[in-house]
């Protein structure tokens, strides 16, 4: 499946984007159509277009510095905390295009969730740590916030090992630990979409291995974009796989077909490690 | 012909080795020395200070000090209006300091990176920050004592002014400690930057930022050249914020070059309190809100 690569320069229009010759990827979540981004001056990336399949995983893989990162952060707009930064083109999802301006970035990040490469607990409780992206958005009673809490650490494989101390201070969890406390706090505002930037690059075997049942787990519910250099992760983990390189954006097709047939010399000399 | 090693050098010498291992010893005996005499002599100072003060001090520490005002040379008086002078001073100093500062250290560490404005601000702040305290205390009687009369709200607004840059620095400082990452965790939950500021960073910033406080509390709690000028010292029992304010440095000021005995006697009473007042915030400081883990 390379639809996305044919429908560069398309006019994008998700609602009728129902034109798949077959049935292993869904309607896209995410329609990004001809973006740019630039930091300052410099073009980062280049003419992206690329679907994010539904309630699938996309992986996005390539050398460092070749723009995948960037490309997660314009999703949920956090290049807007930085001045000099800036995106043009189309990234449609629910029928708005999300880097326009006038939309509400509060209310798009509650929606677009994202989990950083470091795990990053707040300085408080393990429960307060959820409780504070809930309560940004929602008012919610005592016993329905304690639901919501235990729903999240649930879904994030971490129910069990904190249920009886919530009141203790976050940063006292291990390394993994305190990841599955960042994927919580990031489905406990429901959003619809999460965003992960290389969330085990700096976990260990075994924690890793949990991350990646999670994704198998979450994607059921949620639309998830990973960022990865282990290529092993992203054949494990994405149902497509968007291989980029200097900030373009080369091939893009179903994981298995990328890691067995990919169309492009890059993308194979990348995958069979010749360069990277 | 001397051996050579593979590489083509000369083999070591091994007396030559000797003896500069030998010299780097002795030269490191001798900067230790230097450093441990250097220690003893400023920590003697302290040690001195602490015990003249308690030797010099302690014979007048009494009941009376604390429950009676200040009277004429021989009347037997107390410090009672001091100290309630000092309480009340510093506490408004701070009160009004600490949230200037930490609005300030904010904007600086938050909102003006590297911008002009920022940048000059930041160094008015430092240059604030060594000023003279003589030099505040002159400022705020311009500004304020001049034409209208010594008071206590004009010594606690010139403390205020030495708390702002110390507050203003610390403040700065801790949030620039917190990392980046910390901060796109919030705002990429969808809180707003101000939340994030708030209810993350001010609470990860939180132990440094009340170091800072204290420390600059303990400081203002000694200050005299700005009290001078401003709430000037009375001699009876006064609580008004609009006239003259009695205070612990001024009435040691006044008491300590005095031929009469009991006057000199309480001087030493009041710097002994001030320095363990002082010796305790510092404790606290350091102890108590020592960063944990």
């Amino acid at each position: 499946m390379s639809a996305t690569m044919s429908e560069t320069g398309q006019k994008a229009n998700v609602g009728q984007m129902t034109a798949k010759s077959d049935a292993a990827l869904n309607e896209p979540r995410i329609a990004i159509r001809g973006l740019d981004f630039y930091y300052g001056s410099n073009k980062a990336l280049k003419s992206i277009s690329l679907n994010l399949p539904d309630k699938q995983v996309t992986g996005m893989i390539g050398p460092s510095g070749c723009g995948k990162s960037t490309l997660l952060r314009v999703l949920n707009r956090m290049y807007d905390l930085y001045p000099g930064q800036r995106a043009t083109g189309e990234v449609m999802m629910d029928g708005d295009n999300i880097i326009a301006s006038g939309v509400d970035v509060n209310q798009l990040r509650a929606r677009v969730g994202m989990v950083f490469q470091k795990p990053t607990p707040f300085p408080m409780s393990i429960y307060d740590n959820i409780a504070f992206g809930v309560k940004l958005h929602e008012r919610l009673s005592k016993s329905a916030m304690d639901e919501r809490i235990e729903w999240s650490l649930s879904r994030a494989a971490l129910w069990d090992e904190v249920k009886d101390r919530l009141s203790a201070s976050a940063t006292g969890l291990s390394g993994g630990q305190q990841q599955r406390l960042c994927i919580a706090r990031t489905i406990a505002t429901r959003p619809h979409v999460i965003l992960l930037d290389e969330p085990t690059s700096a976990l260990d075997p075994i924690s890793t291995l949990k991350i990646e049942e999670l994704i198998d787990e979450l994607k059921h519910d949620f639309t998830i974009a990973i960022v990865t250099h282990n290529m092993q992760q992203a054949a494990r983990c994405a149902d497509q796989v968007a291989f980029f390189f200097l900030g373009e954006l080369v091939e893009v097709a179903e994981a298995a077909q990328i890691f067995t047939a990919p169309k492009q010399k890059r993308t194979q000399e990348y995958i069979t490690g010749r360069f990277g | 012909m001397s051996a050579t090693t593979m590489s083509g050098f000369p083999a070591r010498d091994l007396r030559v080795a000797g003896q500069l291992s030998r010299s780097r010893k002795r030269r490191n005996r001798v900067a230790k020395v230097l450093c441990v005499v250097a220690t003893i002599i400023a920590l003697g100072f302290l040690a001195s200070i602490i015990f003249t003060l308690l030797r010099l001090g302690i014979g007048g520490l009494s009941l009376t000090v604390f429950t009676t005002v200040t009277k004429p040379a021989g009347g037997n008086g107390g410090l009672l209006n001091p100290i309630a002078g000092s309480l009340i001073q510093t506490a408004i100093g701070a009160l009004i300091g600490t949230p200037v500062g930490i609005l300030v250290g904010t904007y600086l560490a938050e909102y003006a990176r590297g911008s002009l404005l920022g940048n000059a601000v930041r160094f008015v702040s430092d240059v604030l920050l060594s000023a003279p305290s003589i030099l505040i205390g002159l400022f705020v009687y311009a500004l304020l004592v001049n034409g209208r009369g010594y008071s206590g709200i004009a010594g606690s607004l010139s403390l205020a002014v030495i708390v702002i840059p110390i507050v203003v620095r610390t403040t700065e400082d801790m949030l620039r400690l917190i990392p980046i990452s910390l901060r796109e965790a919030a705002v990429a939950l969808g809180a707003p930057k101000w939340k994030a500021i708030v209810l993350i960073c001010y609470r990860a910033a939180l132990d440094g930022i009340a170091t800072g406080v204290l420390l600059a509390v303990a400081r203002i709690a000694g200050e005299t050249a700005p009290l001078l000028f401003t709430s000037l010292g009375n001699d009876n029992w006064s609580l008004s914020l609009d006239k003259p304010m009695s205070s612990l440095p001024l009435a040691i000021y006044k008491y300590a070059g005095s031929p009469a005995d009991d006057w000199v006697q309480l001087a030493w009473v009041g710097a002994m309190l001030i320095t363990f007042g002082v010796l305790t915030l510092n404790i606290i400081a350091r102890v108590a809100l020592r960063p944990r883990r």
